[in-house]
């Protein structure tokens, strides 16, 4: 594993900003900032007329690092410890868990808590619960 | 008008991401590692960004439901199913899993396609392919039953 610092004050103000992020978007169309929902209807088949919109969306939040890098001088490079058939698997896992379960961490975990919605919360709770159980078996079990 | 406004509402979310240390998995998985607390390696600060995200959200759809419509569409778009049903347990069991294994939900998973490289590149492959095939799968299934939701 990698170390990482405790960083409360940067990550409050990070999760300020993914709320106010929220918040607006809901101001401005009326939308869940589900990003799990937003990029998968980036694949066919298109229910609307809303492609545009999506693609500006999630092209934000790609163009978002090297904004950061723009004004830092340095790139935030992810720290990434898993493998090859890791990330694969993961991926694989992730993307179909989120659009079975109708959303991901944006979406039920800030959107839906924020909402107070009971589906949400369990949906938090489980997605929440299996990640410490994954972890936990592969840092520690095998 | 609108796009635009989607554009820099992703661009200050994906923001939120970075500075929140979100878009980098070595912390998520330091933080989802509770085995790591009697030995001084948990990371606490994702329950700083939930809690920071949680917070705003809360307060600021208070504000912007009060209002007749959203700028730029003639209504609100909110879920309206209420159902708990085996999908809403059987997906997030499956998203955890993964998000466990690689530290990537979407929304870091998007942020690293410009900064992390083939590893990103693979992740994000996989994820797509992931949601391709779940969104195929539930084109073929009937509609799930809504379970009574009453109490």
């Amino acid at each position: 594993m990698i170390a990482t610092d405790f960083t409360p004050v940067a990550s409050l103000l990070g999760g300020a900003l993914i709320g106010a992020a929220a918040v607006a978007l809901m101001a401005a169309n009326g939308r869940i900032a589900g990003i799990s929902g937003f990029a998968a209807r980036l694949l066919p088949p298109y229910a609307d007329n809303g492609l545009a919109g999506r693609f500006a969306f999630v092209l934000g939040i790609v163009l978002a690092p090297l904004l950061v890098g723009l004004a830092t001088g340095s790139l935030p490079v992810p720290q990434i410890e898993a493998s090859a058939p890791l990330l694969l698997i993961g991926g694989l896992l992730v993307g179909f868990g989120a659009v079975w379960g109708n959303g991901c961490t944006s979406g039920h975990g800030v959107c839906g808590l924020a909402r107070l919605s009971p589906r949400s919360l369990v949906a938090t709770s489980v997605f929440m619960a299996t990640a410490i159980a994954t972890v936990f078996l592969t840092r520690h079990l095998i | 008008m609108v796009i635009l406004a989607q554009f820099v509402i992703g661009l200050v979310l994906g923001l939120g991401l970075v500075i929140a240390g979100m878009s980098n998995p070595a912390k998520v998985l330091n933080f989802l590692d509770l085995a790591a607390i009697p030995t001084g390696g948990w990371d606490a600060s994702l329950a700083f960004v939930l809690g920071g995200a949680v917070v705003v959200t809360f307060i600021g759809y208070r504000l912007v439901l009060r209002r007749d419509r959203p700028i730029f569409d003639s209504r609100f778009h909110l879920p309206t199913s209420t159902a708990i049903d085996t999908r809403i347990l059987v997906g997030p069991a499956i998203f955890g899993i993964g998000w466990g294994l690689a530290g990537f939900c979407p929304g870091p998973a998007l942020t690293a396609l410009t900064t992390g490289g083939p590893p990103a590149w693979l992740f994000l492959a996989a994820m797509f392919a992931g949601m391709a095939g779940a969104r195929w799968l539930a084109a073929r299934e009937p509609a799930p039953s809504p379970v009574p939701h009453r109490s």
